[in-house]
């Protein structure tokens, strides 16, 4: 097991390494930091272009090849460089990722505890109102792209703000509204109502997507010989359901949330973009606007690295918590 | 009745036609409400993306600089955008697009999916090691990064550059699945007969293995249409997929988003028609994979 392990380890290291420095091929090739200074005026000369251009290690006339030697020996040393700006990307990217991490878990934890309820009990009242209703519900939301989902959101938020509730419930930008002096209570009520809105929009189709997963693998347990065998044996069908059916397919379920916690780390970019959140998501696409090659090096980086912990976390967890893989 | 003129019976005798596959699982997809209500609304989909343009006095390149932002009437029939374009027009030839590069993707990328997988799996060593290790890094690869850098290449009508790139981040697990199913397909007795009688292997894959994986994949590509026509549509929503002056659904989306506060139509009615078309093909995606394999949707029936 550990010798697998190992291999397994050691071929991510592998995968993170040559994806990460492919993506900073591609930037640095696609991208075009010069640019940058183009629009400027009084327009800076060439050579104070030039000069800055390589100290930030950007400057296309240097060999592609030598650019790539000074960001990955920069990288081996845990330094991703400097963004175009000057300032360290490693600082930015770091609070950037705690924005990220807080909107991923709260709409992550709301959407897996949802989705699992919803689709176990779909599952006990199988061709019931509920299940025909939830599954239903489920196909709807899974045919809604994210970014017409935000808009949505935000365009009803908007509407219930003006003529239901008659003041600014839902904020629908930023994290935090600046310069707020309502003491401790106030400060969180208001990051609340900030909330609510992008914690829907990212929870939404991860309830659609887990209540199809649990109600599947529900059937699949309801249907099994020690189910019938703990309700002979005098067990009332609740206490069947809730201590035998529902953890043995949980197991799937809590792969597959540790599988999606590592991809959302980015896929929450539509998110934080449409809803303002200065998150890992917003600023690749910002990046990629601002020609800012370190940047989005560093987040390929990050992205690489969460896939690959997420499917090993995965891939352990299901060891752990399911016995026969263990032996297997 | 003496023994020849039996014998004779028997060979006169017609064998019972073998139902064919395509009408049991033709029957069966249409036998379901599902597949029923999907294919009629993706055919009605169709239909008004590439025959309802005929019927409107406005092309969507036209510019109605009398009615700008105006709210829909019997000029216009879906209103008007701030440059004066005619929604409905601008709908439908964004929608003519999506349907077009979410079908081409699909295709593409289920092509792929099926040719490396079984590759991988039929010809396992060193083969495999490659093709599954190509098909892990493109895993790992952030797609949205990658199509997100290259989008200035997609501009200039080169939207098949795009349809390309697309289908090249879509295949892998398909691909997967494919390869695993490949490796307990060449156990079987014809695979091993046509091997022994000395057929080609890539001959064996294209004529032995892929065929008898159709059903996985058809419901597949079904499936990968609508992951398509989604992805393209949050890029587009970004300006890194289909480019300015064309439109699909991603690009009037975002435009649509803009004003959709003061005028509603703007964003309404491109946004339910790609829902609706979406939530057509994953039905339609639903439906064939229960006809395929019946047993699978009937099994925890109690």
């Amino acid at each position: 097991m550990a010798g697998f392990l190992a291999r397994r380890l050691l071929n991510y290291l592998v995968l993170v390494a040559v994806a990460s420095s492919l993506a900073y091929m591609l930037a640095a090739g696609a991208l075009d930091p010069r640019s940058n200074y183009a629009d400027r005026t009084p327009k800076p000369p060439p050579a104070v272009v030039d000069a800055q251009l390589t100290a930030l290690n950007l400057n296309d006339k240097t060999p592609l090849i030598q650019r790539y030697a000074t960001w990955a020996a920069g990288v081996l040393h845990g330094d991703f460089g400097r963004t175009v700006t000057g300032t360290s990307v490693n600082e930015d990217l770091a609070r950037r990722a705690g924005v990220t991490f807080r909107l991923v878990l709260l709409g992550l934890i709301c959407g897996s505890l949802v989705g699992v309820l919803v689709g176990a009990y779909a599952a006990v009242k199988q061709y019931g109102l509920f299940d025909r209703l939830s599954t239903g519900m489920s196909f709807l939301v899974l045919a809604i792209p994210v970014v017409v989902l935000a808009t949505m959101l935000i365009l009803v938020g908007t509407w219930l703000n003006e003529n239901v509730f008659g003041a600014k419930v839902f904020l629908v930008s930023g994290e935090y509204s600046d310069g707020l002096d309502t003491g401790f209570w106030g400060g969180v009520l208001d990051r609340l109502q900030h909330l609510i809105l992008p914690t829907v929009s990212l929870s939404l189709g991860l309830i659609a997507t887990f209540s199809r997963y649990q109600r599947n693998m529900m059937l699949d347990v309801l249907g099994a010989d020690f189910i019938r065998t703990a309700v002979a044996k005098g067990l009332s069908r609740r206490r069947a359901l809730t201590r035998h059916a529902l953890r043995t397919a949980l197991i799937p379920v809590v792969t597959y949330f540790a599988f999606t916690f590592g991809t959302l780390l980015t896929g929450a970019t539509f998110t934080e973009k449409i809803f303002g959140w200065h998150g890992l998501g917003e600023q690749l696409i910002n990046s990629i606007f601002t020609n800012d090659v370190n940047t989005v090096a560093a987040i390929a980086f990050l992205a690489a690295i969460a896939v690959l912990a997420a499917s090993l976390a995965a891939d352990m967890l299901h060891a752990a918590l399911d016995p026969r893989v263990r032996t297997a | 009745m003496s023994l020849q003129e039996e014998e004779l019976a028997e060979e006169l005798r017609q064998p019972p036609r073998a139902p064919s596959r395509l009408r049991m699982v033709g029957g069966r997809f249409f036998g379901s409400t599902q597949g029923r209500i999907g294919f009629a609304v993706l055919a009605a989909m169709f239909l008004l993306a590439f025959v309802g343009p005929l019927f409107s006095p406005w092309t969507y390149t036209d510019k109605d600089f009398t009615a700008f932002l105006q709210p829909p009437s019997a000029e216009h029939w879906f209103g008007t955008l701030q440059t004066g374009a005619d929604v409905y027009a601008v709908t439908l030839r964004g929608m003519q697009k999506s349907l077009i590069v979410g079908l081409l993707a699909a295709l593409l990328s289920t092509a792929l999916a099926a040719t490396v997988g079984a590759f991988a799996g039929y010809f396992a060593g060193w083969t495999d090691r490659t093709l599954s290790w190509i098909t892990e890094l493109l895993l790992v690869l952030p797609a949205f990064l990658i199509l997100a850098i290259m989008s200035p290449l997609f501009g200039d009508g080169q939207w098949v550059l795009f349809v390309v790139m697309l289908a090249l981040f879509l295949w892998m697990v398909t691909s997967k699945i494919v390869r695993g199913m490949t490796i307990s397909l060449k156990q079987r007795e014809y695979i091993q007969a046509a091997r022994f009688m000395g057929v080609p292997p890539v001959k064996i894959i294209f004529r032995h293995v892929i065929p008898n994986l159709s059903s996985l994949l058809i419901v597949d590509a079904t499936l990968n249409v609508s992951a398509a026509i989604l992805t393209e549509t949050s890029l587009s929503y970004f300006g890194f997929g289909i480019q300015p002056p064309d439109v699909s659904f991603g690009t009037l989306i975002a435009d649509g988003a803009k004003t959709a506060v003061y005028a509603p139509w703007t964003f309404w009615f491109v946004a339910a028609l790609l829902v609706v078309t979406v939530l057509a093909v994953n039905l339609i995606g639903d439906a064939l994979r229960d006809a395929f394999d019946p047993s699978a949707a009937r099994k925890v029936r109690r």
